[in-house]
């Protein structure tokens, strides 16, 4: 898996909400998309993930321009996400959620239920007992049959990492996935991430913690007023004084 | 059996209104309001009221197949650029087949004599297999996809949900059943009238879904029930204790209505779960 970022910019009339952003995500790579607020950085995942179009430059996955492409077909082609103001579906249970996030591999058409065939009826078991396993992962078992609009905020976010597990997508977009959690909940986080990438599969994610940041990424990529202003290992990063100047601070 | 003969009108329109509630449901069922269905309707009801008229010796059973089809296609065209369109905007831009479809066909007389084909056991079949196909929808994939849909459109499309294939299914499958309604409703009232098939209807259906509860299949056949028997039992009831027919009857009808909407936010089929918890609350 390859994600690769050219020259992508977005302007929303005058106002360029990603400049010119330049950056590639690897196999197995944690990549972190740090900056201050309003750099721009959910604005790219918008635009990796299809929900807006670039103005400039190109989007490829593998070798493939996904850039214009609709959402479901960009998820079909391996991207899952979460979101920064969460988006569950609130009426749906905790593990209802994980079941639409196997939207992808589930492949059984609907007329062998209306056939009521015993391999529909399999394959709806099979969906739910993954699922249960997904929220396992994210230690949300006990919670599978609460409605996600009744979970607590940290207990959301970990649903919706699962439901965008769920999918079994070769690289996962977070936004701030450990927001509103406490350092015990984000410890588990940053484990599921590894472990994510163990599999294969890359993560690129958003996150202000920076501590968290440093130690969880192989690299880094800096936003500032949309564009890059660094990127590199954690290390190269908090030692480049125009990232200390806008986004860390002295004595990071 | 008096009894039964009395009553067979009034359960041949819980029937029929059971399935136009269910037209109503299936659009909602993935988030989208069509108010195109008294137009699916009347396409039906038209499409069965012609092949019997002029087509004799069709079995029935392709009749009503063909009122059901017919809308169906129909449907397609019209949701191609609306679907695209998000929400509440589908419902003020399918407004207008509601309005359009009817000169054609003996114009404002419409059509009149028309066999009286429909049983009470066809309406019930019709509306066994209609409540059959949407409960299938539980559980699989598909179903998944449409409350996915109904709860977050954004998020089901990056989880790869191809939302206006789903959204267009049901608007084809809203229109298929609406129609089955209208030719079952025009071989069982003998004729067929543009005026029966004003977009107010619309609101109706979506009321008696509301009632019944959008959270279960068959939830809006129970609103159908409810509110087509309602107010017989009321004008029964009027009678019987001397009271004048008119404002009073349509008052109680209102405000039984309105109770439901107020005290039972998730339809009358959510009132079964409240008892119980109201039990357990008390033991």
């Amino acid at each position: 898996m390859t994600l690769a970022l050219a020259g992508v910019s977005r302007a929303f009339g005058g106002v360029r909400a990603v400049d010119d952003a330049t950056f590639t995500v690897g196999d197995g790579e944690v990549h972190g998309l740090i900056g201050p607020n309003g750099a721009g950085k959910t604005t790219l995942l918008n635009l990796i993930s299809g929900l807006l179009r670039p103005t400039a430059g190109k989007i490829e996955l593998d070798g493939r321009r996904i850039d214009g492409l609709p959402p479901n077909r960009i998820a079909a082609l391996g991207v899952a996400r979460t979101y920064q103001n969460i988006r569950l579906f609130g009426g749906l249970s905790a593990v209802d959620n994980v079941v639409v996030g196997e939207h992808l591999h589930r492949h059984a058409p609907f007329w062998r239920h209306l056939l009521l065939l015993p391999s529909a009826r399999a394959e709806e078991r099979t969906a739910r007992t993954e699922a249960d396993a997904e929220l396992a992962r994210v230690g949300m078992r006990e919670r599978a049959s609460t409605r996600a609009f009744n979970l607590s905020y940290g207990e959301q976010r970990r649903v919706e990492i699962a439901r965008a597990l769920a999918a079994h997508p070769k690289l996962v977009l977070l936004d701030e996935p450990t927001a509103g959690m406490n350092p015990n909940e984000a410890a588990a986080v940053a484990r599921l991430v590894r472990d994510v990438t163990k599999q294969g599969r890359a993560v690129l994610l958003i996150e202000h913690n920076v501590r968290l940041v440093m130690q969880l990424c192989d690299r880094i990529t800096v936003l500032n007023f949309g564009k890059v202003i660094a990127k590199g290992t954690p290390t190269e990063v908090g030692k480049d004084p125009t990232v200390i100047a806008a986004y860390l601070g002295e004595g990071a | 059996m008096d009894l039964f003969l009395a009553y067979q009108s009034l359960l041949a329109f819980v029937g029929i209104n059971g399935l136009l509630a269910l037209s109503v449901y299936a659009t909602l069922s993935c988030g989208q309001l069509s108010l195109a269905n008294a137009g699916f309707m009347a396409i039906g009801a038209y499409t069965g009221a012609l092949i019997t008229l002029h087509a004799k010796g069709v079995p029935f059973v392709a009749v009503l197949a063909a009122s059901a089809l017919a809308p169906a296609i129909v449907a397609v065209p019209l949701g191609l650029p609306v679907l695209r369109l998000r929400g509440v905007f589908l419902a003020i831009a399918t407004v207008r087949l509601a309005f359009v479809n009817w000169d054609y066909t003996n114009g404002a007389m419409g059509l009149v004599a028309i066999p009286q084909r429909t049983k009470l056991w066809t309406i019930a079949l019709s509306l066994a297999l209609t409540l059959f196909v949407l409960g299938r929808l539980r559980g699989s994939r598909t179903g998944y996809a449409l409350e996915a849909i109904r709860e977050d459109e954004t998020a089901a499309r990056t989880m790869g949900i191809y939302t206006t294939g789903h959204k267009m299914a049901m608007l084809v499958l809203g229109a298929a059943i609406a129609g089955l309604a209208g030719g079952l409703e025009a071989h069982f009232t003998f004729m067929v009238a543009p005026g029966t098939y004003r977009f107010e209807r619309v609101v109706e259906w979506l009321v008696q879904a509301v009632v019944g509860g959008t959270a279960a299949f068959y939830g809006p056949v129970v609103g159908a029930a409810f509110l087509t028997v309602l107010p017989e039992v009321l004008r029964e009831a009027g009678a019987r204790l001397g009271l004048a027919p008119g404002p009073f009857r349509l008052f109680l009808n209102g405000a039984i209505l309105l109770a439901v909407i107020l005290y039972l936010p998730n339809g009358l089929v959510s009132l079964p779960a409240r008892f119980r918890r109201r039990a357990a609350g008390l033991a």
